[in-house]
Formats: C-alpha cells, structure tokens, sequence
C-alpha cells in the first residue's frame, strides 16, 4: 500500500469539481494517472486521459493498478464493485460516510478478488518526491519531503500536523499511509505498520492512533517484533467517553478501544507514545540514538524532488 | 440513530415478528388504564440507552393501581442522562427460559455478526468474558444472507429442547431486520420461550446506521434524536459536528483527528476544552457560522484555531473567521495556528486583517490560551 510512480491510477468521479481538483494535483506531483470513469462522458477527454463507462471497460483500454475514488456515499458501493470487478488491486475509497453495510459487501467483495481496500474515509497515500493518490497535500513542501519516516495514521488533518512536525525538524518521509477514520477500514494499523516495516526506504515508523476500536493493540504485535524505532501519538485522550467525535470509529465504550490501553500496549511493544504531537520528531531521534542502525534518522533527501507547486 | 424499546419492537412488529401487548403510556393514569385491559404487566422506562433495571426503571405490577404508582415513581427519573418521559406497560410474559439473541457490525471480521446465547437475561458482556463458551458467534457474508439452516448451524449442540426451530426461525427474521434496516445492533435480550413453546422478545435494542438514514425513510421518525443542547442544534442545522463541553478554552479546528488532538493539547497543559468543533471536509467554507457557533457558548474564555489543511483549505477558513470576528467583534483573545493547504494567504489574512500572529507551532498556541483562559 505504499504508493509508486509506476503504479498506473483510474480516477472514479474524475469529472466532478474534486475529482478534476485532485487529479490535476496529483498529475502535477508526478502521478501516473492513466484514465477516468464517468458512464455519461465515455470515449472523451478529461484531465488529458481518456474516460471510460466503467472501470471494467478501463482495464481494457488504459490498464491499471489502482483506483481512486471521488463518489459520494450513496453510488460509493456500485462504484467500489465496479473496480473491484474489474481487476483493481488497490482501491483508495476517500468517500465519508458510506453505509456500513454497503461498507460490508465491499470487503466481502474485495477479499474474494483479492482487492487491498484502502479506506473508507482516508486521505490518501503519499511518497514524497514521487507521487501521491487522494486528498493530502504532498506538494506543500512543508509538510511533505522525500525522507526515511515512514508514517502511518487514521486521519488527514492529523497526519498531516505530524509530517509538518518531522519537516520542520529536518525530518522526510518514505511514505504516508493514511488508513481512514471509519470503523471497518479494509487496511489497518498493523497492515500499514507491517507494509512499512518491511519497506527498505523506512528507517522509523510513527503510528499515529486514535480511540476506539483495536486496531492500535493489533499493530503492537508487529512493533514488538520490528527494530526500526516506532514513535506513536494517539488522539483522543480528552474525548468524553460515549460520544462519537467526528470520526465514526473513535468512540470509547467501556474499556475497549480506550487511549490507556492503546497505549500500554504499544509501550509494552518497545514504542515511545508522546503526549503531544510537537514530540514526535524529539523522540524519534532518541528511539534512533539508542536503537537504530543510523542517528542521521530519516534526514531530508534531497536525492529526490518532484514538481512541489503550492496551491 | 438509538430506538427506544417501543420504537425497536414496533420495527420488529412491521417486520412480521410478534411482540407482547403493550402500551406506551405518557401518564400514570394511562399506565393504570393500559393495566386494565392488559393484566399483571411490567411497568418500563423508555430511554435510548441500558441498564434501565439496574437504575430501578423497570417494575412490576399486579393491578391497575400498582401499575399507575409504578410509572408514577418512574416518570420523570433520569437514567444514563435521558430524561424518563413515558414508559411502556406490557403485559407480563409466562417466560419458561431466556435467552440473548443479537445481530451487529463486527470491525474485526468487517462483516454481520450474528449473536446467540442460553444465557439471556445478563449481561452480555460478562457472559463472554466468563463463560465464553455460551456465547454462540456466526460471521456472515452479507451477499449471500443469514437463513435458518445457517441459524440451526449455530445452535448446534445447545440445550434448546423443541425450541430450538422457532429459535432458529427468529435469529433468521432479526437477521432480516437488521439487514432491511441498516441496523448497526439489533438485540434482544432477553429472548423469552414461553410456556407455550412461542419464543418472544421481550426487550430490544435497536441502533441504526446514521450514514443509512437517507435510505430508511420510513422508520427514522420513529428513532430517538440525540440529546443536544442548543448550541449542539444549531451546529447540526448548519451541517458542522459540535459537541459541548465543560471547559472554557474554544476549540475551532479542521479535520475530527485533529480536533481531538487539539482537545487533548489542551488538557495537556493543564486547560479544559469547551467544545469540540471541525470544520473539515465539506464544512470548510463554514468558517463564519463556526466561529459564531464557539463564541455562543458562554463558558468561553479563550480560542484556539488550528488548522492543518489538506482537502480543507485554510485560507477560506481563514476568510470566513476574519469575516465573522469583524461581525462579532469579540473581546476574548484568540490563538492561530495554520499551515497546510493555502497557508501563506491565510497567515497574511489573519495577521492584517485581526493584527495577530500565527504560531508556528500548535502547542504553544494552545499553551497560551489555556494560561489566557485562567
């Protein structure tokens, strides 16, 4: 799930005021878009690719390994089938609330194509310097630079916060994973931390959680058994327990999914989890002075660079 | 979206399942007359959340006069923060054994996961915890359904006696309600087998999907809206997610995880939020009605706005603050951090337009409108 430039892209939704927004974007960061959906504008031209009725009718005419998808939550799940149908391997589903069974039958769908779903409700993914899928903004160059930090978190705005910290202390990344904000995300914490361990461009991970669900305990397994240092910040500490705070997942009930036992168990795991967000850098090099291969951890990479525009 | 114990069964009832006679009675004297006509019946306090008999919101009574001093004592009650403002006299079942039934969205196996157990009445989850092997678990892939030979393949080698047919009939139609529905929990508990052989619910537990509403028309009406304060109203009339809480430092800022990390910031050092409010996504170009929203709320004594801008730009969020302090004119100080999507227009906006600086990091932003607020 980490994001190449020879990954070849279809857009869903390309024609409309986002998917146009966004494909430009990632067109200008280097991403290879290939073609988009729309069933009204078939054989046309948008974005300078061509435009299919389905993504089935694109695999054949301009073949791809990824979908994005700019759909609203009522057509996401036929939009979904549609590329899972057709081949996709990895599909980023942006979309925000999406029906949790229409969410259901997706996965289902998926796992028997053998589809990585990446989502619902992600920003995206990024490789600095080289291209990125979704709605982060990877050309602002303060937030996003090539580097060896390989980052990975359930929300947008907040991933995006902890990439400008590690920016601003000198500090790039290999890769952004955002996984999503809903409850039942194909790709999880431990899926992303996994990818990440075994990428050779990622000398650290920082794991940025949230309350609720377990997904958080889940990825500690895999930090146990990693030595790359992993730096966490989970979200929610101050959230009144019961209550939905914008994220359909982060709702704490009982003792399940609480930022104590997040935490604990990615301690337990041999993590530092900071307190605020403005430590993360800090930490990762001390976790890399004590324990890491290299203490020039992760520094910008200025090896490789990429239209960096700013909008 | 929660359903009161009336509103749940009334959906199982359209959905062809029988239900016990029943009346959901606003009065003490209607619960008294309800009693009347139905018999020895059980007094319940209707509110969208559990542990009603624990809080003494379930009673029994014998006749007409029990029942009227039963909702007497109940009405008016508050359990789990709701208000008890009608209960619901039904008549008491000949219940021979119960049992706990329930359908759900399960995050781990991302599919319907549908519940049994012989062990009705408790607490489910102590069930699990204790005697693991008495909660029954089936998986479903939601394509293909839940029947009731699937439901007899759960109940395999359970005690159920000649039960265990219209059990398996019952799993299999709350199956359908959940599916039909949109549900995200549907649970009875307990499920009662009469004496009769006829298996009952006798409580349900109905929670829809939010995000599904627009699809379930029909029996939305009958949910129970949330609880909210004034402010939480508004925010919701206007599309923005606004919580209100205890604190006195105002939180503005884009994206749910942020947001809450900038609640965490400032209970951190030492602060206390007094709202949650986002206005990412869609919802960026709502800067004005937002701002007006945190200055509302009358425990506000400092602002933070944080804005880290992906999707959500932030120099129209930016905008809409500027216009809505220019508006207000607000007295209390106020502490910028913006960077992301448009931040070089929004830093100037805010700097000419309010005469404040950026900070460039967030928590010394937050640090100092948690000491402004003291």
């Amino acid at each position: 799930m980490i994001i190449r430039k020879t990954d070849r892209v279809l857009v869903q939704g390309i024609t409309g005021r986002q998917g146009t927004f966004w494909t430009e974007q990632m067109q200008a960061y280097g991403t290879t878009v290939v073609g988009g959906v729309n069933p009204k504008k078939a054989g046309t031209t948008h974005c300078n690719v061509p435009i299919f009725a389905t993504a089935a009718d694109a695999m054949q005419g301009a073949p791809f390994d990824v979908a994005v998808m700019f759909i609203p939550p009522s057509a996401a799940l036929a939009a979904a089938l549609d590329a899972i149908e057709a081949g996709v391997k990895t599909l980023v589903v942006l979309t925000e609330h999406i029906p949790s069974q229409d969410i259901m039958h997706m996965h289902a769908a998926a796992e028997d194509r053998g589809t990585r779903i990446v989502g619902p409700n992600t920003a995206g993914l990024v490789t600095p310097g080289e291209c990125f899928v979704g709605i982060m903004p990877a050309f602002n160059p303060r937030v996003f630079q090539p580097g060896r930090i390989g980052v990975v978190s359930r929300s947008g705005s907040l991933g995006t916060l902890v990439c400008l910290n590690l920016v601003r202390d000198g500090l790039g990344q290999s890769a952004f994973i955002g996984i999503g904000g809903d409850p039942m995300i194909g790709t999880t914490t431990r899926d992303a931390v996994t990818a990440l361990v075994a990428d050779e461009r990622t000398e650290a991970i920082v794991l940025v959680g949230e309350i609720g669900g377990t997904m958080e305990e889940e990825a500690a397994e895999v930090v146990a058994q990693t030595t790359k240092p992993v730096v966490s910040f989970i979200a929610g500490a101050a959230s009144p327990p019961g209550k939905k705070m914008g994220h359909a997942g982060a709702i704490v009930s009982g003792n399940r999914g609480s930022y104590a036992s997040k935490r604990e168990a990615l301690e337990q795991a041999g993590a530092i989890v900071v307190d605020v967000p403005g430590e993360v850098p800090g930490a990762l090099r001390r976790l890399a002075g004590t324990s890491g291969p290299s203490t020039e951890l992760g520094k910008v990479d200025h090896t490789v660079t990429a239209g960096q525009d700013r909008i | 979206m929660n359903f009161e114990e009336h509103a749940g069964k009334t959906v199982l009832a359209r959905a062809g399942i029988p239900i016990p006679r029943g009346r959901l009675c606003l009065t003490p004297a209607e619960a008294g007359d309800a009693a009347r006509e139905i018999g020895a019946v059980v007094v319940k306090a209707q509110v969208p959340t559990g542990k009603r008999g624990k809080a003494g919101g379930v009673k029994l009574a014998a006749t007409p006069e029990e029942a009227t001093a039963a909702a007497e004592a109940i009405i008016g009650m508050e359990i789990g923060g709701h208000p008890v403002r009608h209960v619901l006299v039904e008549e008491r079942a000949d219940i021979a054994r119960e049992f706990y039934a329930a359908v759900l969205n399960d995050p781990t196996s991302r599919s319907p996961l549908v519940l049994f157990s012989t062990e009705g009445g408790m607490d489910i989850e102590e069930v699990a915890a204790e005697r693991p092997d008495a909660l029954r678990r089936m998986a479903v892939d939601i394509r293909v359904g839940f029947q009731a030979a699937d439901a007899r393949r759960l109940l395999l080698g359970l005690d159920l006696g000649d039960a265990s047919g219209a059990v398996a009939d019952f799993l299999a139609e709350l199956y359908r309600v959940y599916r039909t529905h949109d549900a995200e929990l549907v649970e009875v508990n307990p499920l009662a087998l009469l004496g009769d052989g006829r298996v009952v619910p006798v409580d349900c537990k109905l929670t829809l999907d939010d995000s599904a509403l627009y699809r379930q028309a029909e029996i939305a009406p009958l949910g129970s809206p949330e609880t909210l304060t004034d402010l939480e109203e508004r925010g919701r009339d206007l599309h923005l997610k606004y919580i209100q809480l205890e604190g006195n430092v105002g939180v503005l800022a884009n994206g749910a995880g942020l947001t809450m990390t900038t609640m965490d910031v400032i209970s951190h050092f030492g602060g206390r939020p007094a709202n949650f409010l986002e206005i990412g996504g869609e919802a960026y170009t709502k800067g004005t009605e937002a701002l007006d929203l945190v200055l509302s709320n009358p425990g506000v004594r400092s602002l933070v706005i944080n804005f880290c801008g992906a999707f959500a730009r932030t120099d129209v969020m930016a905008d809409g603050v500027v216009k809505a302090w220019k508006e207000l004119k607000p007295t209390l100080p106020v502490f910028f951090s913006i960077h992301g999507t448009g931040e070089d227009e929004a830093v100037r906006l805010v700097r000419a337009e309010l005469g404040v600086e950026p900070y460039d990091l967030m928590e010394d932003a937050v640090k100092a409108a948690v000491e402004a607020a003291q």
